[in-house]
């Protein structure tokens, strides 16, 4: 094995591969959160229409659309591998064990929460993307495709709605815990910093995944 | 054995204790009764107890790791009613007395549970993993001749301290009993914290970690998920500093040091 292999196998380039990515995928939140927001503009969808054609058609975005599924791919890789690999380090476990007495019980389910993430990427990008690039949607005002009309009658049904804002909940934990933890793995401990990093990602958490779920809450109650 | 309070009522207990003949046996929890335990006695003590007891009946005594008996040496290493080292924060099994417990509790006392730390028989377990990890680089060169004048290598306050407090680190291994993914991290990277952070340590500072690290990954324990039981539990209060710094001098070390291999 190269020197490169040997890093990137190894317990902490695994780790670093995982925080890495995890931290990018956070950036990747933010863009699709405020992207979205044009949904709540009150124009019969035009505006969301217009930025969803821009998304499906930029040569820029499409580039990055590959980074993103390389960041998705490696991110999940590497924390099923490493979750494995922890897994199989216990194998007699304990007959009495109180884990609630030292520690949350989010920060220990990441590898749980991680894969309710997955699954309902799965189906968000089957409702959505896949419909949006692969689909036949009607053309809107401007002669864009309507995915906005799409996104209103599917948050129009409940199991949808509960689907997504359930899904929003297991994000919520999954980035109070992961936020901190991709800084702590890269090494960006510090006394002064750290308290302030754990309090940016208990917001970021919150204000991100509120903001997710606030789109299907808004379409089935107030539309 | 008696203590010294006049208003410490001995109390009786329930014991369920892991006992397993040998590393390759199957073992089983084996219920035990302990009467008339003083509530000054140490965890340890109230073990002693139950020895006698088991001896006197014919039966075979129950083992325990333990050595000092003064939360110095680590090598008491017992998990508690689901805690390593039982309910008491920054304490070792042996400094862990009665009185945190009740009359008619029921106690059950298990071995540190990790691939790497194989049982050898009862509660004590085989934790040379440890050993092996700090041959591959827990160590300093020295150079031999006369002895160095005191505080002839200069070190900061503040630097010094920091190497102090990972040196405290006494190896016992509740980070990995504790761990969820028995991950030996906290220990291994006070190991490294200690002489990273001196002028002493500099020069097999790449090696070290890249070595200490390689040996960790090889002996089976899992890796680190950042959830801080291990900090929780550990005795001598070692931080979770030390992960990240252990995290920083790897990730450095393995851009930049010579080793191909």
């Amino acid at each position: 094995m190269s020197w490169i292999t040997k890093t990137f196998t190894s317990s902490i380039g695994r780790k670093v591969i995982v925080a890495i990515t995890g931290l990018f995928l956070c950036t990747f939140l933010v863009v699709h959160l405020v992207g979205n927001l044009q949904l709540f503009k009150d124009d019969g969808g035009a505006a969301f229409n217009i930025y969803s054609h821009f998304m499906g058609t930029n040569p820029v975005i499409r580039t990055l659309e590959w980074v993103l599924v390389l960041g998705f791919g490696f991110h999940i890789y590497e924390s099923y591998t490493l979750a494995a690999r922890n897994r199989a380090a216990r194998k007699v476990g304990y007959v009495d064990s109180r884990p609630s007495e030292n520690s949350p019980w989010y920060s220990r389910s990441m590898a749980l929460l991680g894969t309710l993430i997955l699954i309902f990427l799965i189906v968000h990008m089957y409702n959505f993307f896949y419909r949006a690039r692969f689909g036949d949607l009607d053309p809107d005002i401007n002669n864009n495709d309507d995915l906005y009309t799409l996104v209103v009658t599917s948050f129009k049904q409940w199991w949808y709605v509960l689907l997504y804002v359930g899904a929003q909940i297991a994000l919520c934990y999954h980035l109070i815990h992961g936020f901190r933890s991709g800084f702590q793995t890269l090494g960006l401990n510090h006394r002064k910093y750290t308290p302030i990093i754990r309090v940016i990602g208990y917001i970021f958490a919150i204000v991100v995944c509120a903001g997710f779920a606030s789109m299907p809450l808004y379409f089935y109650f107030f539309k | 054995m008696a203590g010294n309070n006049p208003n410490a009522k001995p109390m009786n207990l329930t014991l369920k204790v892991w006992r397993q003949r040998n590393r390759n046996s199957e073992g089983k929890i084996v219920e035990y009764q302990v009467k008339d335990i003083s509530p000054e006695m140490s965890f340890l003590e109230m073990l002693d107890v139950l020895n006698e007891d088991l001896l006197l009946k014919g039966d075979e005594p129950v083992a325990f790791d333990h050595d000092c008996r003064e939360g110095i040496c680590g090598s008491c290493d017992l998990f508690i009613n689901g805690r390593a080292h039982g309910p008491e924060k920054g304490t070792t099994t042996c400094q862990l007395h009665m009185r945190k417990f009740s009359d008619g509790d029921t106690i059950t006392i298990e071995p540190w549970r990790a691939n790497a730390f194989p049982v050898n028989r009862d509660l004590s377990v085989d934790r040379s993993a440890f050993d092996r990890i700090i041959q591959a680089g827990g160590y300093i060169s020295v150079n031999t001749g006369g002895v160095p004048d005191g505080n002839e290598i200069p070190i900061p306050k503040n630097i010094a301290d920091k190497a102090f407090e990972a040196a405290t680190c006494i190896s016992c291994g509740a980070c990995v009993a504790a761990c969820k993914n028995a991950s030996a991290m906290l220990f291994v990277s006070a190991k490294i914290s200690q002489l990273a952070l001196l002028p002493q340590g500099q020069v097999e500072r790449k090696t070290r970690v890249e070595n200490m690290v390689a040996q960790m990954d090889k002996e089976g324990f899992g890796a680190c998920t950042n959830i801080g039981q291990c900090a929780a539990e550990c005795p001598v209060g070692i931080s979770l500093e030390n992960i990240a710094l252990m995290n920083r001098e790897f990730i450095s070390a393995k851009a930049t040091s010579d080793n191909l291999a």
